[in-house]
Parts: structure tokens; C-alpha cells; sequence
């Protein structure tokens, strides 16, 4: 039923989380193993956690220009736009391609909610109004995002925010794909960001499925997640038309039908989302070298996602979930990991899966927890979020492989 | 690049529009339009338990979709669906904040969960059944075109019928007065790639600089002005009017969509 997609080449990416600004920083953090999980020292929130909190997200104010979208969301946004070349890269797209023919498919959860968080402390104690300088358009509003990306980047092509929560940033490389394959775009900018902010981590607080301690996915004891911010960003083209490097090969999505915010208990939709991501690469499971799990560290995902996994994979692919090292970043997840995915098939290594110590013995999945050396040609990651929303993606090299 | 699908099924719910029948009677000129509130009903297709947890806007969803997959004679379970919205749920929002800034800062789970923007498509997994693919996107005052161009590129390259539902719900204070979107306006098309049964008119779109046109009757231009999902209204009036017809309706600066709407029968 499902054809295979033309392969999209990924032209230039970077990422900005805890782990570092910057792929050279993030590479470096992979590769040391290191955790950018700390104690949860943010805004005014008391609670008992650990965050991946990006540093000095707030220190810098946007261009004078783009006032109207001030909000932390959009500093981080703008922070990792700078890295990397990214966003001269897209300049240089915008200006072989013209700039009505570059989409931006971006992902958030919560966009610049929090700015509406502080403004709700301090309304007109008559009226009750927000404050004269709260922006509902630029700050609050979940397209914000899209609106300073393509704003930052001068593009006038379609653009849309994608929201399912934690599969926010998976999905846009799926949309991104399929507005490319029916040509009313010839590249697109993708990615993901989300912030820190008070109904994020309260929220996850009051369904009990934040951990005291750094998150330990697939570990026997792991016992919830660690919330974290991040940004990241590709730029999609057709990959015919370009030098080797990091190709989009899959997209695979489902939904659950089952319940709003745990996972179907064997998986179904994370099965339906994986196979389907194999058959638009035209892989067989084993050709998956590398499988980047959501991994999120409740005791709910890791096992149904396990199921899942072994039912597509197999147990014997090695795996690892990312999140012990930046934390669950949410609607900037799926792109901050696809990101992590381009870094391993670049640099010839699996990323270990950092503060696990003692692996879930009840769940069949070979998960590693120290880097592993190797040449890698294709490797796939995973993202689920609330509302049953599942997204599977596949990268590879050109040149590699079969 | 034109993008072309079949409507196969409308549902349709706003201020003084009870339904796509009688919204078509009115958009054809036959009945008169009358101001007057939503009337959203109780999302009856989910759970006890799950229907209570439901805000307005995930019933309001729910209604429209399930009204245009029954006019369409499809099956929900099997459609792969696109959720649009211009903000999703402001009310529940406005709980969160007002909590947030209380000393306690409680937050119920349930709040939480309805929280996220694709909470109606969970919903409406759980009451249909339905397991494909399904997006949530939001693009401000765009949300109706952008959800309109993502179905269509779905129809196109997918070759399947997709499920669209774009749908918006009043703010409270004080977030009224920064986003005044008085009532619940909520539209759903099945969209399909070749004529059925059910095929009401082939629609091929385009991007276009031409600008947007404006509904002639003063009430319901107001509704299209002041609610994201509205802009859909002058593609529904050449829909309920069944003449081939040329239309251009509201996308995102600097483009809009110019339509071009042939009936099947």
C-alpha cells in the first residue's frame, strides 16, 4: 500500500541543547557520554528534578526587528538558527530555489507559553488585564515559532506548526517530505523547538511521571523523565541533486486509538509507524543498524516501546535512548534525535544511553551503554507523544549500504 | 503546482450554523442567517469517562468530523486525518495560567493532557477507532488554508482520502482581549482522490497573490474575520451554491489560495 519516498538530502542541520550549542558541542557531549541533566534551578518553580536547561538562553535579546516575538522560545530558536551555518545555508537555498519555494515545517509543544505564565502574575488588579507588553501573536501562539523562523529567514513559502506533542518535530520531516514529492515546494526547513516552562514541568509533575533523579530509560529502576529544552533544525532538498551526506530515507505514522496520555501497552502504534518508515526506505529490519528509542524513562513507554521494537526489529539492534543526556525535550525531540542520528552516521558511532545502569531485564532490546565505534548506514528513531501520536524515521548515507 | 481532491463529505458548526445541510441553506440564500451562539453537542462517540474530561473545542471537533465522514459514507477508523486549529483550547489554557500563578500551582492531570494542541485528534482516536497517520498543525490566522494544503498534499501523493478538521473555540478574559475569538467555528471535509458516490465537487488549488474574497452578507463576513476556521466560507458557499465557480480564500502572507470548485453531479 505504502510506495518507497525519494530520498531528501539533509543540506546542513544543527542542534542546541543542554548538551552544547552547536553540533562540534553536542558531538563532543555524545562522545564524552556526558549528562547535561542538573539540578532544576529554573524561573520559580520548586520542584524536586532535574532539567536540561540550555545556558544563557535569556541573555540575549532578539534583533530589534523581531521585538514582536520576543519570548524564551524563540531566543533558543534564534540561538541555534546562528550555528552551524544553518541559517546562511537556507539563504543560500532561498536564493537558488527562491524563497516562495522553501517551506518551514517546524515543531513545538508549548511555543512561548511561558511568557503568558509570567503575564498571568501579573495582571491588572482591577481589571484583570495581561500586561500592556504581553504579545498573544509572537509569544503565546503555537505558530510563533514558524512565523520568526520564516521571518528570521526571509522565506515566503507555505509554513505550518506541527503540535502532537512529543512526535511534534518527527512529523515535520513527514509533511516536509510530502509537500516536496507533490512539488509545491522544492526544500524545506524543518525541526523543532521547545523551551522550558511552568505547565511542562508541573504538568508532567502532576501526572507523576517526573523523576527525582536524572532519567535512567530502559533501566529496571527507571522511575520517569527529565524534562529538557532544545532546538534543532534541517534544511530538506532533493537529494539527486547534492554531494553524499545524510539522507532522509523513511517517515512512518500512526495513531494509537487507545488513551490520551499512556501508551498502547504492546506497542501497536509504534509497530504500525516503524514498519511503515521500512517500507517507504524499502529496508528489511535488519538492515536497521542503529535505533534511537523515544526512551523517555517511565516505566509505560520504554516498555511498550520495547514490545515494539522487538516485534519489528527484532531484540538483537543495538539501541539507545538520548534522553538520559539532554532529557526529554518534547515537541523538539524528534528533531533534536534525528539530529544525534545525522551525528552517528557522520562520525561512525552509536550514542550510549547515559544514567542507565542496570538494564531492564524484562525489556528484549540490546541497549547500549557505552558508545560504540562503528560504520554505520542506517539507522532509525523513534518518537511518541500524548494523544496516541507516533512517528518513525529513517536515515542513512549515501553510497552505503545495498 | 495545483493540488486537486474530491469533497466527498462536509460537516460544519459555527454561530447560527446547525450543520452542513442547514449551513448550505444558508450559504445557497434560502434560509436567512441568524445570529446566534454555538450550540456544540456532547461528544456521545467517546466513553463515559473520556466524555466528561472533553472541553468545547475536542466536542466541537469531534461533531464536525463525524458529521462530514457520515455525508461521505466513510469510515472514520480508516482515514488518516489532518487537525487544524488556530490555538487550540484557550479555556483550558486559561485554567492552567490562572493556576500557575496561583501559590499552590496545582494542575489536574486531565487539564494537563487536554493541554497539548493535538488533544482533539487523541480524542478522536479513541472515539473512532482511528489508527492512521494524523497531524495537528496550527499556522495563526492561516490554519484553514495550511490544513487544507496539508490534506491535499496527503490526496496527491498518497493517493488516499484524508480526513480535514479545522476547527476554533472562544477565549476567555484576559486572553480575549488579546485573541478575540468570540465562538466555536469548526468545518470538516473528506477529501478524496477520485469521484464517489458521495462526491459533492472536485477542488484544485493553488497558490495565489490575488487577494481573499469576502462574504456579501455582513453577518457571516464577520464570523470569517473574526474566527481562523471561518475562512473557510467562501469555499463552502461555492460548495452549497454547486456551479463550477472560482474563489480565493485566506492563506499566509504573501499567499493565498485561489480555488477552483467543479461539481460531480
Amino acid at each position: 500500500m505504502t510506495g518507497p519516498m525519494k530520498p531528501l538530502a539533509l543540506t546542513s542541520f544543527t542542534a542546541t541543547s543542554c548538551l552544547g550549542q552547536g553540533l562540534e558541542a553536542t558531538l563532543a557531549s555524545l562522545r564524552a557520554q556526558r549528562t547535561g541533566l542538573a539540578p532544576c534551578a529554573f524561573e520559580t518553580v520548586a520542584l524536586d528534578t532535574y532539567v536540561g536547561e540550555v545556558p544563557g538562553v535569556d541573555l540575549t535579546a532578539l534583533p530589534a526587528e523581531f521585538t514582536d516575538y520576543e519570548c524564551r522560545n524563540n531566543r533558543l530558536a534564534h540561538l541555534a538558527l546562528g550555528q552551524d551555518g544553518f541559517a546562511a545555508a537556507v539563504r543560500r537555498c532561498a536564493a537558488r530555489a527562491g524563497s516562495a519555494r522553501v517551506g518551514v515545517f517546524l515543531g513545538t509543544s508549548t511555543s512561548g507559553i511561558l511568557e503568558t505564565e509570567l503575564a498571568y502574575r501579573r495582571r491588572d488588579a482591577a481589571s484583570g488585564a495581561l500586561p500592556a507588553q504581553f504579545r498573544y501573536r509572537g509569544a503565546h501562539n503555537t505558530f510563533s515559532l514558524a512565523a520568526f523562523a520564516r521571518a528570521v529567514l526571509q522565506l515566503t513559502g507555505p509554513a505550518a506548526v506541527i503540535s502532537s506533542a512529543c512526535s511534534s518535530s518527527a512529523k515535520v520531516f513527514a509533511s516536509a517530505r510530502r509537500a516536496i514529492e507533490a512539488d509545491l515546494i522544492d526544500a524545506a526547513v524543518v525541526g523543532g523547538v521547545d523551551s522550558l516552562c511552568l505547565t511542562t514541568l508541573y504538568g508532567f509533575h502532576s501526572l507523576q511521571l517526573v523523576s527525582r533523579l536524572p532519567c535512567r530509560p530502559f533501566d529496571a529502576a527507571r522511575d520517569g523523565i527529565s524534562i529538557g529544552e532544545a532546538a534543532a533544525f534541517a534544511l530538506l532538498e532533493r537529494a539527486d541533486a547534492h554531494e553524499p551526506g545524510v539522507l532522509l530515507l523513511g517517515t512512518g505514522e500512526s495513531s494509537d486509538a487507545y488513551h490520551m496520555s499512556s501508551p498502547h501497552p504492546q506497542g501497536r502504534g509504534a509497530r504500525a509507524a516503524m514498519l511503515e518508515a521500512l517500507e517507504r526506505a524499502a529496508l528489511a529490519p535488519a538492515d536497521i543498524d542503529y535505533i534511537n528509542f523515544h526512551g523517555t524513562g517511565t516505566p509505560s513507554n520504554d516498555e511498550s516501546e520495547a514490545h515494539a521494537v522487538a516485534a519489528v526489529l527484532g531484540s538483537g539492534t543495538p539501541g539507545s535512548s538520548t534522553k538520559g543526556a539532554t532529557g526529554h525535550t518534547l515537541g523538539a525531540a524528534g528533531a533534536l534525535e534525528a539530529v544525534i542520528c545525522a551525528l552517528a552516521l557522520q562520525h561512525d558511532f552509536m550514542p550510549a544511553g547515559v544514567n542507565t545502569t542496570a538494564v531492564d531485564p524484562a525489556l528484549q532490546v540490546n541497549y547500549l551503554r557505552d558508545n560504540l565505534p562503528q560504520r554505520l548506514d542506517y539507522v532509525m528513531s523513534n518518537s511518541f507523544g500524548f494523544g496516541g501520536s507516533n512517528c518513525s524515521l529513517i536515515f542513512g548515507r549515501r553510497g552505503r549500504g545495498s | 503546482m495545483t493540488l486537486s481532491a474530491c469533497i466527498d463529505g462536509v460537516g460544519l458548526l459555527g454561530p447560527g450554523i446547525r450543520g452542513w445541510q442547514h449551513g448550505a441553506q444558508i450559504l445557497r440564500g434560502e434560509t436567512p442567517y441568524v445570529a446566534a451562539p454555538s450550540v456544540v453537542p456532547p461528544a456521545e462517540c467517546l466513553p463515559s469517562a473520556e466524555r466528561r474530561r472533553t472541553g468545547t473545542i475536542v466536542r466541537l471537533a469531534l461533531a464536525v468530523g463525524l458529521e462530514a465522514t457520515t455525508n461521505a459514507l466513510a469510515d472514520p477508523a480508516v482515514l488518516p486525518a489532518v487537525f487544524s486549529s488556530s490555538g487550540g483550547d484557550g479555556a483550558n489554557c486559561h485554567e492552567i495560567c490562572q493556576a500557575l500563578a496561583g501559590t499552590e500551582r496545582a494542575l489536574s492531570p486531565t487539564r494537563f493532557h487536554n493541554a497539548v494542541h493535538n488533544a482533539a485528534s487523541g480524542y478522536w482516536g479513541i472515539a473512532t477507532g482511528a489508527t492512521p497517520a494524523a497531524n495537528a498543525l496550527c499556522a495563526f490566522d492561516a490554519s484553514f488554508g495550511a490544513g487544507l494544503l496539508e490534506a491535499l498534499i496527503q490526496v496527491q501523493v498518497e493517493h488516499r482520502a484524508v480526513l480535514l478538521i479545522a476547527y476554533d473555540a472562544a477565549y476567555p478574559e484576559p486572553l480575549f482581549s488579546e485573541r478575540p475569538i468570540p465562538d466555536a467555528f469548526g468545518v470538516a471535509l473528506v477529501l478524496a482522490p477520485a469521484a464517489g458516490s458521495t462526491s459533492l465537487a472536485r477542488l484544485a488549488v493553488e497558490l495565489s497573490s490575488a487577494p481573499a474574497e469576502r462574504m456579501p452578507q455582513p453577518a457571516l463576513e464577520g464570523l470569517r474575520a473574526a474566527i481562523p476556521a471561518a475562512r473557510s466560507l467562501p469555499l463552502l458557499a461555492r460548495l452549497a451554491q454547486q456551479a463550477t465557480q472560482a474563489v480565493v480564500i485566506d492563506y499566509l502572507e504573501p499567499n493565498n489560495l485561489a480555488l477552483r470548485i467543479e461539481p460531480c453531479r
